[in-house]
């Protein structure tokens, strides 16, 4: 059994797949060579040669509309953006191609794509290296957004993105490539899309969160322990289509929802959250749900990230207001 | 049939490695004063290079992107224009930001994660530091929009990398400077080098200057290692640009003696005996050379160059580490001319949560 950091499940994850199927193509920036600016593709292009593993020019309109190309063809591209703040010039081909060419042809034509993209803050990075836009590819019909927030569920998630016959923007919460190691077996086996995980039961409170978030998440969820509440944890895991279900059941039995996530609070992954939770469960709620996000601010350069970024005691602020209502 | 279109490419070289003239110099390389200056200018972009270097290395700076090797191509730029022209750079121009009034201290808080970095007191009106590659040569064609509207005979200069010429801003730029003969320049800095991704994977293209082609621009090819070559033709351009007869395409031909950032390792791509090759071809060595031959520099004035050179980047450095961190209130005190009424409470909660204070 592989004791492996979120990065090298994603290794793993793309070296298995590699291996069973001749269609999965990896493709992008520094990816062959060099093993990615991250190491994610680390050995691949060794292993499987320059052919499967290619560096690409530097454009990322090219790299998101080749991958539409090849998928359209047979081929299952999986595409490494460099960082979140350069997915931008891949908009056009995400939305108005990757994401609708099913639709647009009546399943004639369709896309197994996967974009994989490094995101979030918290690592001192330059300029254009720290942002959270999860959401805005959330709000776009016809594309999966799914983030992992472990070593296991990068693995199973990466593998089932890879196998799943739609586009998926698979974004890598670059804060804790390698925070923690994890046991994790290859054995090909993939997660789950669609379905959100419990990372921890409880009564009190339901708080719900998605990548590098999780961390802050449990740790704040262990401290309020101590004071004796109760707190259920929820990882979204897939953005969009949202499981709903699980969060729904999970506010009707403790009555209270706390959402927490790195990217701007406004129209961000919480924002759906508490609407689903209002429509659906409304009644259920004891007190009014709140958000921990971060600022509608521009992610500030370093200097000031921690400020920016929500941490545990912004965690457990926003459960205990909520307790306290 | 028959031709209908022919190209052709052509490079310019003024100094050799060796510091031996091929061609008749320029005029304004016949003064003295300007040649010492353009080479302390070099030495200034180094000396700082190696000290922010190693303040990254010490934990004092964040990812910095070194200019080792690219002093020429820079320094050579920031000398051609006036300062009433526009430069839009990427992240490692340095000897033509200084050269327009930069500080370096400006550069250091950028890199050091501080916005105010780019809030320089030099050119006001000059670009900051851009990230997104290629994204700037298009801010550059509207700022020569600009200017052809309202006549005025100043010029717009964007620096990017041979990487940058992948990406679609950069052709859409070419293109739209072409259609509307906008005062711009266009700098490629042919390092060799994008991150990882040598010349040779990144485009099937001979040169990079052959790139104006398809626009319907002038593009050359110039010795990004020979100052002299790099101002005297960025010069020409600009003044093509204020006479209304449009843009121009200069790729400057170096190399990158560092690794891409302070974050990279160029052993694991490249190997050593190129860049041992490069290094020889460096822009500092030859100017001295030719300096030296005429009498104009010697080992006393390095010295002395050199002393004043590592007292100013000691100065910047001071007063980078002493520069305290912006209050949190700067996060929002920017983002539109005046805070949106919907915001202040957001402001208000991070002042609360960064403990008060008069911020
Ligand atoms: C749009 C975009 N994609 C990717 C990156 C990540 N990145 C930063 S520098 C770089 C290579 C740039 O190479 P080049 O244009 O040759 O400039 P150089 O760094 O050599 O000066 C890459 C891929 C980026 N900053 N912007
Ligand atoms: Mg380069």
């Amino acid at each position: 059994m592989a004791t492996v950091t979120l990065i090298e499940a994603v290794t793993m994850a793309l070296a298995h797949e590699m291996a069973r199927d001749e269609r999965v193509i990896v493709l992008g920036e520094d990816v062959g060579v060099n093993g990615g600016v991250f190491r994610a593709t680390a050995g691949l292009q060794q292993r499987f040669g320059a052919e499967r593993v290619q560096d690409t020019p530097l454009a990322e309109a090219m790299i998101a509309g080749v991958s539409v190309g090849m998928a359209a063809q047979g081929m299952r591209p999986v595409a490494e953006i460099q960082f979140e703040g350069f997915v931008f010039p891949a908009v056009d081909q995400i939305v108005n191609h990757a994401a609708r060419l099913r639709t647009r042809t009546r399943g004639r034509l369709h896309c197994p794509m996967v974009l994989r993209v490094p995101y979030g803050g918290g690592i001192h990075a330059p300029e254009h290296h720290s942002d959270s836009p999860e959401a805005m590819f959330a709000h776009m019909p016809g594309i999966r957004v799914v983030i992992p927030s472990s070593p296991a569920r990068a693995y199973g998630l990466l593998l089932a993105a890879i196998r799943d016959p739609d586009p998926v923007i698979f974004f890598e919460p670059k804060r804790i490539y390698r925070l923690q190691k994890q046991d994790v077996p290859d054995t090909g086996e993939a997660l789950p899309l669609d379905v959100c995980y419990t990372l921890r039961e409880g009564d009190d409170v339901t708080v719900v969160t998605w990548g590098a978030m999780t961390y802050e998440t449990l740790k704040a969820a262990d401290q309020l322990a101590g004071e004796g509440v109760s707190c259920e944890v929820i990882d979204v895991a897939t953005l969009s289509p949202l499981d709903a279900e699980t969060i729904i059941e999970s506010v009707e039995k403790t009555g209270r929802l706390v959402i927490v996530h790195e990217a701007p609070q406004s129209y961000g992954g919480g924002a759906e959250i508490a609407a689903v939770v209002a429509e659906h469960a409304l009644y259920s709620l004891r007190t009014p749900i709140r958000r921990v996000a971060g600022y509608d601010t521009i992610m500030p350069l370093f200097r000031l990230e921690s400020e920016y970024m929500p941490g545990v005691a912004r965690v457990i602020e926003g459960i205990r207001e909520t307790l306290e209502d | 049939m028959e031709t209908i279109a022919d190209f052709e490419i052509r490079h310019s070289q003024f100094l050799d490695p060796q510091g031996e003239p091929q061609d008749t110099l320029p005029a304004f390389a016949e003064d003295a004063d300007t040649l010492q200056t353009m080479y302390a200018s070099m030495l200034l972009a180094r000396i700082f290079d190696t000290k922010a270097i190693n303040l990254q290395r010490t934990g004092k700076l964040g990812t910095y992107a070194s200019c080792l090797g690219h002093e020429a191509s820079h320094v050579g730029i920031g000398a051609a224009m006036r300062p009433e022209d526009c430069l839009a750079p990427s992240y490692r121009e340095y000897g033509a930001m200084l050269w327009r009034g930069v500080q370096m201290h400006e550069i250091l808080l950028y890199w050091g994660g501080d916005e105010r970095g780019s809030d320089f007191a030099g050119p006001r009106h000059d670009f900051p530091f851009c990230v997104p590659i290629a994204t700037q040569c298009l801010h550059a064609a509207g700022a020569a929009m600009a200017y052809q509207l309202r006549g005025e005979p100043r010029c717009a200069v964007s620096i990017n990398g041979d990487g940058g010429t992948s990406e679609g801003a950069f052709y859409e730029a070419l293109n739209v400077a072409g259609a509307k003969k906008l005062p711009v320049v266009f700098m490629v800095i042919n390092n060799k080098w994008a991150i990882s991704v040598p010349l040779e994977l990144q485009t099937a293209s001979r040169t990079l200057a052959q790139k104006a082609v398809a626009a319907g621009i002038p593009g050359i090819q110039v010795d990004g290692n020979d100052v002299i070559a790099v101002r005297h033709w960025v010069e020409r351009a600009l003044e093509r640009g204020r006479r209304g007869e449009g843009p121009t395409l200069i790729e400057t031909l170096t190399y990158r003696l560092s690794d891409h950032t302070t974050a990279d390792d160029a052993s694991r791509y490249r190997a050593r005996e190129e860049v041992e090759a490069a290094r020889e071809l460096e822009p500092l060595i030859r100017l001295r050379r030719y300096m030296e031959t005429r009498g104009l520099w010697n080992d006393e004035r390095e010295q002395a160059c050199r002393a004043e050179a590592i007292e100013a980047v000691d100065l910047a450095v001071e007063r980078y580490i002493n520069t305290p961190r912006a209050p949190v209130t700067a996060m929002f005190d920017y983002l539109f001319a005046e805070l949106p009424q919907g915001l202040a409470a957001q402001r208000e909660l991070a002042v609360r949560r960064a403990g008060g204070g008069a911020h």
